[in-house]
């Protein structure tokens, strides 16, 4: 999967090492902005208060 | 020759090789783990850090629109020096000012813990709510509705997480007897002062009552009582700490000495 995508960047080889740098910092800006928010919403499990 | 074998190799490195399903699911899954460790690692410092900042600026606003509206047009008077302040007399300021229970979900006072951090604060909203109030980068800490507001004689409980969500109790274990526990609200401050810890299960809501842990006593001291999970990363149990109201002083007396430095650095 990620040689395919490897071979699928185009240019010299410092191009293409550039553009794998880019890829990994928008999934990871992805990750943070969109899928840990809500995936955040499915662990309430610290809970803080006292009930009953 | 030379050039033939190097078109050789590049024909080879082009040479699309049969991409195995194995493989694929195999990539998958470690990405996957790497992203479950990404989250734990965001879940547990980075949002931690943003959120704080966060509820941290929102508390320098609140306090800052206390400042420019009118009833507190009484300019605060600057901080008294805190050296060599030891042998003066407290000023008496009376009887605190209680508010009654502002709406859920609604702001109304600041928490300063300097034992948190000397640029330590935070928004106290109405109620325990997870979703209004705790798990929330505007306010994140809240009262219980149902126990006394701030300087009222009986108990002002308040929650917050010591994990995740801006981690406003993180550091609530490191407590020691005589750090204090400042609360501002529109009216003023009050000084409480740490006196002790207690561990309880989840269903020990006798820690709210206004003598915490005896029911059906007359209370006659002005409590607060801060709860939030305990051991660290889990939820088995919950923190209490406590502490006594020591003084109070209106707006217009200014701000606490010790918290100088915290309000100088929003400001």
């Amino acid at each position: 999967m990620y040689a395919s995508l490897w071979r699928l960047l185009p240019g010299p080889l410092w191009l293409r090492i550039l553009l794998a740098v880019v890829l990994v910092i928008v999934a990871l800006w992805a990750l943070v902005t969109f899928l840990f928010p809500w995936l955040n919403g499915f662990f309430n499990t610290y809970d803080v208060t006292v009930d009953e | 020759m030379n050039e033939t074998r190097r078109r050789a190799r590049v024909a080879l490195r082009r040479q699309h090789r049969p991409v195995s399903i194995i493989g694929v699911l195999g990539e998958i899954f470690l990405t996957a783990g790497v992203v479950c460790f990404l989250f734990l690692g965001w879940q547990l410092w980075l949002n931690d850090l943003v959120v704080g900042n966060e509820q941290r600026s929102n508390a320098l606003d609140l306090v800052e629109e206390w400042n420019s509206a009118p009833t507190a047009s009484a300019t605060p008077a600057a901080p008294v020096a805190p050296d060599g302040d030891a042998n003066v007399e407290p000023v008496d300021h009376g009887e605190p000012i209680v508010r009654t229970a502002p709406a859920t979900a609604k702001a109304f006072a600041t928490l300063y813990v300097p034992r948190f951090g000397a640029e330590y604060v935070r928004v106290i909203g109405e109620g325990v709510s997870l979703s209004k109030v705790l798990n929330n980068a505007e306010l994140g800490v809240g009262h219980y509705p149902d126990t006394q507001m701030p300087g009222a004689i009986g108990n002002f409980a308040v929650a917050a997480h010591r994990t995740t969500w801006g981690a406003p109790f993180r550091d609530i274990g490191s407590l020691r007897p005589g750090d204090k526990i400042y609360v501002q609200t529109e009216d003023g401050w009050y000084t409480y002062g740490y006196r002790s810890l207690e561990y309880v299960r989840p269903t020990g809501v006798d820690v709210l009552q206004p003598v915490p842990q005896a029911p059906g006593a007359a209370a006659a001291d002005r409590i607060i009582t801060l709860t939030s999970c305990n051991p660290l990363f889990s939820a088995a149990e919950r923190i209490i700490a406590y502490g006594v109201l020591e003084s109070w002083q209106p707006t217009s007396a200014g701000a606490p000495a010790e918290l100088a430095g915290t309000l100088n650095a929003g400001g």
